[in-house]
């Protein structure tokens, strides 16, 4: 779809089928492409970075562990202004092991230099990959990006996807160039040097202003995505949320059952509602203000755990976005390591935001909304299993 | 005034006098010529990416990570390949600590799956950047700031490691053979493949002994075996320089301060170590000579049809 010319990816749980995909397809010709079967995500995200710098577009997708370990090679592509576009399955960090979703993966990232958009579902993962590539290599942003799914809530669910023809893609994403760094003989420049602290601050900055331009970028990508395949997507998705009392952040798959539990709790005349972050990085501040409407309660649920911090991360950049707007913003961490927010989760979190609206409770009851009574008895102190 | 060459190297870089990986560079750079990318990661020589909006070097490059010189090369390849742009040579050029060491993973990789670069590895056998602290490739019984005893262990053999993936060409190189190393680098342009030479690359500052000297420091690594020069050409062993009647290793060890402490006993023994390596390697080479002639005698018959693939 996006004519990626090299592929270089490393096979990590729940990631591979996405590239095992693509080799089958480059080995079968269907994608022009050269697939590098690379010994790490540390030489995957180097190999892109260096094709890409050549002229090519790229690409390559990991998940968790392996985006841990292309943690150093993230801040070259994004202080070489790189724009890579990488899908990152989300997956729990270890330790202890686990296989399944959650977002310390992508959000451990958050400060690397990358724009993040998450996905609710496998049609938003499409059509975020292809605004992204948009978005990333426009001339005023030049960052790159991360399309973050959850890990078998999306990657592995087997849902119905409109797929765009070749040629609208093609009207959409025009061919690849390197606009501002490269690698090439005929015109030869050399790349990343060491820089004095007379030069690091603004070699910064000017990063901090693609950021900022990203804000105003995205609005016109999704616009023009809009006209040419007919989905509307916005930065900050505002469910329901019209006279709502109290209203929940949700950011990728767990929107889905969010929306649903607003739409029955709205059937029986409750007023709440969802606002959905698809974008994160840049941090839409002015767009949540907007979407989050009159709703004095809001309760933000966190995919991942923010240990030692004040709340998990997506709830400290709601708290920060809405500091001055008299909104109180309670924290929620649930669905880690692969647990299932389910609607019994998001209805009690609902309960819990009206009755704090209504004055009835001054705090939640317990902010990891899920944890079990037994956790401090089950494998003491992360010891041995009995 | 004085005409200043047009060289793809800037004079007047900041390495230390008597600097060998500075000379080498130039030698390497001056065959290779301008349609060249180089891949060069933190160490001595990012002394030639530059500093702030300047560098040394009129040809394309960028400065990696530690670890993943090979890795960037490679898709630097991939890139030129999709663009039938095939003409251009990727070069690596990467210290001990960088290839032995911490970027041994990354260049398996390229080396195991064939990506065309060419991987030249200078060795100053420690982080001399960093303030000379020991690396993979320190031999044994240097002194260095994180081996102040003298290191315990022989170096890694990362010939030996490259050879053991069948890359199509390998060879050790000195920067007391220039036209050895010349020769070197063009056959390694060549190769359709992964290549790749370590370059022994005298340090003044972190062996210590005085900058004029890194040529006869460098000489007498060859002429004492404790640096042979050899290729491994599609598994073909050869020397490439032969030395004759071999000089005591003791008289390469006393050159350097970093050998100061060495007792005689330490240096019968690493005098017994270079003599059985270097028997070890002529035995190779005679081995597949050996082996060679036999297998031509059994496909050739009466005819003569040159060289075997």
């Amino acid at each position: 779809m996006a004519r990626v010319q090299v592929i270089a990816a490393y096979p990590v749980t729940p990631q591979s089928p996405i590239v095992e995909k693509l080799a089958r397809h480059v080995a079968e010709g269907s994608l022009p492409a050269k697939y590098m079967r690379v010994e790490s995500e540390h030489s995957a995200l180097s190999c892109v970075i260096g094709a890409q710098l050549t002229g090519v577009r790229t690409g390559t997708a990991t998940s968790s562990v392996g985006l841990a370990l292309m943690h150093e090679v993230l801040g070259v592509a994004s202080g070489c202004r790189v724009p890579i576009v990488m899908a990152v399955v989300n997956r729990a960090l270890v330790s202890p092991w686990s296989l399944w979703c959650d977002h310390q993966d992508t959000m451990a990232e958050r400060d690397s230099g990358w724009l993040q958009f998450y996905a609710e579902n496998a049609q938003e993962v499409l059509d975020l990959l292809l605004m992204a590539y948009r978005i990333a290599e426009h001339e005023r942003v030049l960052t790159p990006a991360m399309v973050c799914l959850d890990g078998f809530f999306v990657s592995h669910s087997l849902q119905s996807v409109t797929m765009p023809d070749q040629e609208t893609v093609d009207g959409f994403l025009p061919a690849y160039r390197a606009a501002n760094l490269y690698l090439d003989p005929d015109d030869p420049m050399f790349i990343n040097g060491l820089v004095p602290p007379e030069d690091f601050t603004e070699m910064r900055y000017q990063q901090l202003v693609g950021f900022e331009s990203a804000l105003r970028v995205i609005p016109q990508v999704q616009e023009e995505f809009f006209s040419k395949f007919g989905r509307r997507y916005e930065m900050v998705e505002a469910y329901r949320c019209e006279d709502a009392d109290v209203v929940l952040v949700t950011i990728g798959s767990m929107s889905g059952t969010a929306k649903h539990v607003v739409n029955k709790q709205r059937d029986q005349g409750i007023p709440v509602g969802v606002v959905k972050l698809t974008t994160f990085r840049p941090f839409p501040v002015e767009a949540l203000r907007k979407a989050l409407g009159g709703a004095r309660v809001v309760g933000v649920l966190d995919r991942s755990a923010g240990l030692g911090a004040p709340s998990a991360p997506v709830c400290l950049e709601v708290v920060a976005a809405v500091r001055d707007e008299g909104v109180r913003v309670i924290g929620y961490v649930g669905g880690l390591g692969g647990r299932d927010i389910t609607e019994t989760t998001v209805e009690s979190i609902f309960r819990e935001l009206l009755e704090i609206k209504d004055g009835r409770r001054s705090k939640p009851v317990k902010p990891w909304i899920d944890v079990r009574a037994d956790a401090m008895t089950i494998r003491p102190w992360g010891g041995k299993a009995s | 005034m004085r005409e200043v060459e047009a060289v793809l190297i800037s004079h007047g870089i900041s390495t230390c006098a008597g600097c060998a990986l500075e000379l080498a560079a130039r030698h390497v750079m001056d065959v290779l010529g301008p349609n060249t990318v180089i891949v060069i990661p933190p160490g001595c020589a990012a002394l030639l990416s530059g500093f702030g909006s300047e560098t040394a070097l009129r040809i394309p490059g960028i400065q990696g990570n530690l670890e993943n010189s090979a890795a960037y090369a490679a898709g630097i390849r991939a890139g030129f390949e999709m663009q039938n742009r095939e003409s251009v040579t990727v070069l690596a050029l990467a210290g001990d600590g960088g290839t032995v060491d911490i970027g041994l993973q990354a260049l398996s990789g390229v080396f195991e799956r064939g990506d065309r670069i060419l991987y030249v590895c200078y060795d100053n056998e420690a982080y001399m950047n960093t303030g000379i602290q020991g690396s993979g490739s320190t031999p044994v019984g240097a002194t260095t700031t994180t081996t102040p005893g003298g290191k315990d262990r022989p170096r890694k053999d990362m010939l030996a490691i490259a050879a053991a993936h069948k890359i199509p060409y390998l060879a050790s190189a000195s920067v007391g053979y220039v036209r050895d190393l010349r020769k070197k680098i063009e056959k390694a342009e060549a190769t359709s493949g992964p290549s790749y030479i370590h370059i022994h690359a005298p340090c003044p500052t972190g062996w210590g002994y005085e900058s004029a000297k890194t040529i006869e420091v460098a000489k007498a690594a060859v002429q004492t075996g404790a640096w042979p020069l050899y290729e491994v050409e599609k598994g073909r062993t050869r020397i490439t320089v032969k030395v004759g009647e071999l000089r005591p290793v003791a008289e390469y060890l006393r050159l350097q301060g970093r050998f100061s402490g060495l007792g005689d006993a330490d240096i019968e023994a690493i005098q017994a170590q270079v003599t059985e390596d270097l028997e070890s390697l002529l035995e190779k080479c005679q081995e597949e000579e050996c082996e060679t002639r036999s297998v031509r005698a059994a496909t050739t018959g009466d005819r003569d049809i040159g060289e075997l693939p």
